[in-house]
């Protein structure tokens, strides 16, 4: 089966979040995505949502747009912003191994995107940040 | 949406939290226990209806797990399998002290 594309853009605010989780969410389902690997995608979603929300635009409101490509094996969706050029799979990932006391408050989100994820990746073109992440609905994992 | 109920007996707070703990809600968790944990020793975190989780409410327990290495000890319960499987993939089950899980 082809994939499909559905799209919604949205202020890049954190207000939107429910919205656009709800977009992305309501798309899994049609496509009777297992619960878990629905959540798995909504943990990386609100992750890189939010950092648009927060970091993009530091001196404006922008949009973001949220691209999904869907079929009943798998759901890609891409995250398109205008902001300023951000690539998070540049920044090193947290040592997941110290304890409590050791332990920076945050710098998980990217590194459990990676890992909820079968496949991210980043590029800027065009004046745009566009990060895609790609999860396989395979029931074993 | 979080709902949080709170039972605390002398110095043993129980929380019980039922929905979800994401980037909305994680901050009125943390106002709840930072503004409960004075005296307490002994800090419960019940997720039996916590369906999902976020980077955002795995700050909130890192910060709580702090503040009750300073002063006692917090337990956490009832986790369910995909809470659980963050808590894994972050090394989070190896910070928090996980009662029920298996």
């Amino acid at each position: 089966m082809e994939p499909k594309t559905h799209e919604l853009t949205v202020c890049a605010d954190v207000d939107q979040l429910h919205d656009v989780l709800a977009f992305v969410d309501d798309l899994l389902e049609e496509h009777d995505c297992p619960i878990k690997a629905q959540m798995q995608i909504d943990v990386a979603l609100e992750e890189l949502f939010v950092n648009i929300a927060q970091y993009a635009y530091p001196d404006s409101t922008g949009k973001a747009v949220i691209r999904v490509s869907i079929s009943s094996e798998f759901a890609e969706i891409t995250l398109i912003d205008s902001g300023i050029p951000y690539d998070p799979l540049k920044k090193p990932d947290p040592d997941v191994t110290l304890n409590a006391q050791d332990r920076p408050i945050g710098g998980l989100g990217i590194f459990m995107t990676k890992k909820l994820m079968d496949n991210v990746s980043y590029e800027y073109k065009d004046g745009r940040n566009i990060l895609t992440i790609k999860k396989c609905f395979q029931l074993s994992t | 949406m979080l709902n949080i109920k709170k039972t605390i007996e002398n110095a043993a707070a129980i929380f019980t939290l039922e929905g979800r703990l994401d980037t909305s809600t994680a901050p009125e968790l943390d106002q709840e226990l930072k503004s409960s944990l004075n005296g307490v020793t002994a800090l419960t975190l019940d997720m039996k209806d916590l369906v999902y989780i976020s980077s955002a409410g795995l700050r909130v327990l890192l910060s709580a797990q702090k503040i009750m290495n300073k002063q006692g000890k917090m337990t956490v319960r009832n986790v369910n399998e995909t809470v659980m499987e963050i808590f894994e993939v972050t090394g989070f089950s190896d910070i928090l002290d996980i009662e029920g899980a298996d």
